[in-house]
């Protein structure tokens, strides 16, 4: 349903983040992409979730093009993140942040996730109901930031980075989670630093390097295998590193 | 102390009407970084109004209420549209924007009403006095009191128990995302401006009998309110909450017992307040 085509996406016109990025997202399963710090992988989600606008290229949404769209127009579009570090509302309480967050009215949308519904996907959030975001254990919060972009009913998830910082056994559940969503009917987008999770993860498998985008490999197949030596051999070169990005609608 | 007590709820009634003016502005600047320096004149207005519609009936009274509080959401309107269309610029611009839209309604306003401070004439039982503590006191500032403990907590419920509360929240922590949930964030900042205009208005409608209303009324107001913003810290409704009744006290009980002081006394407490706190000034949110 989403696509992109030649997109590069800089925050200085000079020096591009991502070079002719070219990627469709079917409507089924789960997708990685697999990346280093700053090669790019936040700047990708965040352009498709429209809180960055292209320099060149186009995204298109069910065959339509949708270069440069706001993050409202995404929302409503059935596209949702969970982005990076979180970025729940600290004066919100958990109960809050599910029942502030609802449907698109009058447009499709994906299969509508009740309150309940999210509780059942995350039971360690039912007893937190009024808890407030930063009374939350990192791995709580980072159920809430997929159930809050689940609340959209979406028609595909984007979730950026969702294990960082976690204990392997809390990590470990959550990937269990995202893998899973597809047979709920919302195919999904992560992004990931290791390839060895991601193929664990992941229907197909892309390769994100200095802001080059490789793949896709099906992570089923061979090609999982020399993904993750190709992918281990940038990786450990000496990459400049990148300061992290900044939203522009800050 | 009795007499004390009388000029603590003074003092109190006084702080909670500054209030229900700054949560407004508050809400404002830390949801869409809007300062609308024209609070003070919409505020004025609302007094105007007001005084100019009740003609001692409790219906006029009612009515009188009621238009301060139109006017001052029309206001608000009007600041959310020409906010607006200078998309976002540097504080600085919108200053000189909102300045100058208090200084040409500030003047409107002195030439239609007159350079005279102007009371509301109130219903009989209004001009009368209750027994509060085994003293006199004025029913009509009972009044003022109890309507300003009802529109307050009527704000705090509005603000913490309804889907536009927690939007107005949300998007005082992180606009971003409230983007990212579907909503417009700009539709937000725009809502809460005609909120905090209505809000305005009708603190100037309930003050009149306090305070009266004159043409220094929308310079004391928005001083005051400034004030309470930013030592109840900026976006920060509870903070506004707590320091336009601690400036209603300093104004009231603090001017009486000290008052050798009186002119010094509230930037005094102010400068103290700014020294004590740890957190830092800026709306910015802890992410």
């Amino acid at each position: 349903m989403l696509s992109v085509s030649d997109l590069t996406v800089g925050y200085q016109h000079d020096a591009p983040v991502l070079h002719g990025v070219t990627l469709d997202m079917g409507s089924q399963g789960v997708h990685a992409i697999v990346g280093a710090n700053g090669a790019g992988k936040t700047t990708l989600l965040h352009t498709l979730a429209g809180h960055l606008r292209p320099t060149a290229g186009w995204v298109l949404c069910d065959g339509h093009d949708v270069t440069g769209w706001r993050p409202p127009d995404a929302a409503r579009a059935g596209i949702a993140l969970a982005p990076q570090g979180r970025r729940l509302w600290p004066s919100l309480t958990v109960r809050d942040h599910l029942t502030v967050t609802r449907p698109p009215r009058h447009r499709a949308h994906g299969r509508a996730w009740n309150v309940s519904d999210l509780l059942d996907l995350f039971p360690a959030l039912a007893a937190r109901l009024r808890h407030h975001a930063h009374q939350l254990s990192g791995g709580e919060q980072q159920m809430l930031t997929i159930a809050r972009a689940l609340r959209l009913a979406p028609r595909l998830l984007l979730a950026d980075e969702p294990t960082e910082g976690l204990a392997p056994a809390i990590a470990a559940h959550l990937q269990t989670v995202l893998a899973d969503l597809p047979r709920h009917g919302v195919p999904v987008c992560v992004a990931l630093p290791h390839a060895r999770s991601a193929a664990a993860l992941a229907s197909s498998l892309h390769v994100l390097t200095g802001g080059h985008l490789n793949g896709p490999i099906d992570s089923h197949g061979t090609g999982a295998d020399d993904a993750l030596r190709h992918h281990l051999a940038l990786t450990s070169a000496a990459r400049p590193t990148r300061t992290p990005p900044v939203e522009h609608n800050r | 102390m009795d007499a004390n007590l009388i000029l603590a709820i003074d003092g109190i009634a006084y702080g909670l009407l500054l209030a229900i003016a700054a949560a407004g502005l508050t809400l404002a600047f830390g949801a869409g970084g809007v300062l609308n320096l024209a609070h003070g004149t919409l505020v004025a207005a609302g007094g105007y109004l007001a005084v100019a519609t009740s003609s001692g009936t409790w219906s006029s009274l009612a009515a009188g209420m009621l238009a301060a509080t139109a006017v001052g959401a029309a206001g608000g309107g009007v600041m959310a549209a020409a906010t607006a269309a200078l998309n976002r610029r540097r504080h600085l611009d919108q200053a000189l924007l909102t300045f100058g839209a208090a200084l040409i309604g500030g003047d409107l306003l002195t030439t239609i009403f007159g350079p005279d401070i102007l009371r509301p004439r109130v219903p009989a039982v209004l001009e009368g006095t209750v027994i509060v503590a085994g003293r006199p006191y004025p029913a009509d500032r009972l009044a003022v009191l109890g309507i300003a403990v009802a529109i307050a907590v009527a704000g705090y419920g509005g603000l913490h128990r309804t889907r536009a509360g927690r939007l107005i929240r949300a998007t005082v922590d992180d606009r971003g995302m409230v983007a990212g949930i579907g909503v417009n964030p700009r539709l937000v900042d725009a809502a809460v401006l005609v909120a905090s205009g209505a809000l305005a208005g009708l603190a100037g409608a309930l003050s009149t009998p306090i305070l009266g209303v004159g043409p220094d009324t929308a310079d004391t107001v928005l001083l005051l309110s400034l004030i309470i913003v930013v030592c109840g810290g900026l976006g920060s409704v509870p903070g506004a909450v707590a320091a336009a009744v601690a400036v209603g006290l300093v104004q009231t009980v603090g001017v009486t017992t000290i008052p050798g002081l009186a002119p010094y006394l509230l930037i005094f407490t102010m400068a103290l307040v700014l020294l004590a706190r740890r957190t830092p000034l800026t709306g910015e949110v802890h992410r």
